[in-house]
């Protein structure tokens, strides 16, 4: 399979990829890791006229201890940030959602920034960074701004970055307490069918993978544990107001049930380890 | 658009279109058809080769992205003299490969692997070669391999 032709351009810097990008946001599109945008390409259900190679953009590639939260560069690939010191001290469950993202060699390409740029309900790194609170940098011609993670995520593979937007940071708060992830799949390298990040400290935010048509928050379930209710109560509100999709893997009924069970064995775990 | 990439220690530069996939400028462009193609899809491992060093998957990338850097595919594992690389070698040794479609793509892998695991368990070998599918094998043989091919020593130069 071979993508339609396009243009090729390796930026250098933020500035040089913002400049391109504004001369036809529409047309243009910035190429981090590839592993989401390629595939996409070769089905052709993605046709962008130029390309704008940011992978090698320098000093964005980082994950670094910033006091009261960690900051994580956009193109920090998902292998690094598996393995960072930082990430696993202060954000471990962003450390180890990086670690479950495809398999080894999608690990090596694959870059956080993308991953939520792309905004794909079935991807795990959007629901780590809601269930952790988390900031999205953004630069663009209209200078630079920080979005809550809870408004970034607007609907199927849309966020809150315009088309002449980069994002270049990721902020999540240091999360002490107790988390978990789990994620439900048939096949080692597969997606989630369902997906739940859950820190508990105190409250408790719980985020879910595939329950929409973007990363959600589990609200039934975070509003009964406030009010008291036990963690079989609270799990079983899970799929409260929410639309899950139905495709090959599971119809939305099962995603429903899934989500109970998988949210219910989050929240023990999370528990358990200090929440 | 030219490209120049370092592949298996010799130094390439071809004008190539831009929507060129690494795997097709190595076998098509360079003749190197050690490395399949299986899915075209990023799911089964066959095209995996080293990029600087680390594996990845050679249908998902463009050779645009392969400028300036170094790739290692099968044919540059045995050294010149046909001295069978310790992992390949280990796959001789322990029956890993059938009709041997997948097996490039798992030796760079497991290559990649077990520089980042030098002392691994046999969970976290299947779990390192998630991104490998085979046909054949059951993968038990394949798992034996990279087993061996780590032990002390196997792997010196
Ligand atoms: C076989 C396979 C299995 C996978 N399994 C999983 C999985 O289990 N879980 C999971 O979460 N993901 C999975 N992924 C997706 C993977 O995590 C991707 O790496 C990720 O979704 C996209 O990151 P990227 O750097 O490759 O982005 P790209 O593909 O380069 O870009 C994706 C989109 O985001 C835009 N973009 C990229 N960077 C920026 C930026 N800094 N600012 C603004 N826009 C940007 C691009 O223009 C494009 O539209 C899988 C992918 C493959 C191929
Ligand atoms: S051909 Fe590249 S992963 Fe199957
Ligand atoms: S040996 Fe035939 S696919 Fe693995």
């Amino acid at each position: 399979m071979i993508p339609a032709s396009f243009e090729y351009r390796r930026a250098g810097s933020v500035e040089q990829a913002l400049g391109w990008l504004s001369e036809d946001p529409d047309s243009t599109k910035l190429l981090a890791g590839g592993h989401s945008l390629l595939p996409l390409m070769k089905l052709r259900l993605a046709t962008p006229g130029v390309l704008v190679d940011v992978g090698r953009v320098p000093g964005l590639s980082y994950v670094r201890d910033a006091g009261d939260h960690v900051a994580v560069g956009a193109l920090t690939r998902h292998r690094d940030v598996e393995i960072s010191d930082v990430a696993r001290a202060h954000v471990p469950l962003l450390a180890h959602v990086a670690g479950q993202v495809g398999d080894p060699q999608v690990r090596h390409r694959g870059t956080i920034g993308g991953s939520i740029a792309h905004g794909d309900p079935a991807s795990d790194l959007p629901a780590a960074v809601l269930a952790l609170d988390g900031v999205l940098v953004i630069d663009g011609p209209r200078g630079r701004r920080e979005v809550g993670a809870g408004d970034f995520f607007r609907g199927f593979l849309e966020t809150a970055l315009a088309p002449d937007e980069m994002l270049t940071e990721i902020r999540v708060r240091k999360a002490p307490g107790g988390w978990a992830f789990q994620k439900f799949n048939r096949r080692a390298q597969d997606w989630a069918i369902v997906g739940v990040a859950a820190v508990v400290n105190g409250g408790a935010r719980v985020a879910l993978v595939n329950m929409g048509a973007t990363t959600v928050r589990a609200r039934g379930t975070e509003e009964a544990l406030a009010a008291g209710a036990g963690i079989a109560e609270a799990a079983a509100r899970a799929p409260e107001g929410l639309e899950p999709p139905s495709d090959l893997q599971g119809s939305a009924e099962y995603r429903r049930h899934l989500a109970t069970v998988l949210v219910r064995r989050a929240l023990e775990e999370a528990t358990a380890a200090g929440g | 658009m030219q490209v120049t990439v370092t592949v298996n220690g010799k130094t390439e530069s071809h004008d190539v279109e831009a929507r060129m996939l690494l795997v097709y400028y190595l076998r098509e462009v360079l003749g190197l058809t050690g490395t399949n193609v299986g899915c075209d899809t990023t799911s089964c491992g066959a095209c995996t080769v080293l990029l600087n060093g680390e594996s990845v998957k050679s249908c998902t990338m463009l050779a645009a992205q392969a400028d300036g850097e170094e790739i290692t595919t099968i044919e540059g594992m045995a050294s010149s003299d046909g001295v069978l690389h310790p992992i390949q070698e280990a796959f001789r040794e322990h029956h890993g490969l059938q009709c041997g479609f997948c097996t490039p793509g798992m030796v760079m892998a497991i290559a990649s692997f077990l520089k980042e695991h030098p002392d691994p368990t046999e969970a976290e070998v299947r779990e390192g070669l998630e991104g490998n599918l085979c046909r054949c094998t059951g993968y038990h043989n394949i798992v034996q391999a990279a087993l061996a091919a780590a032990r002390p020593g196997a792997l010196a130069p």
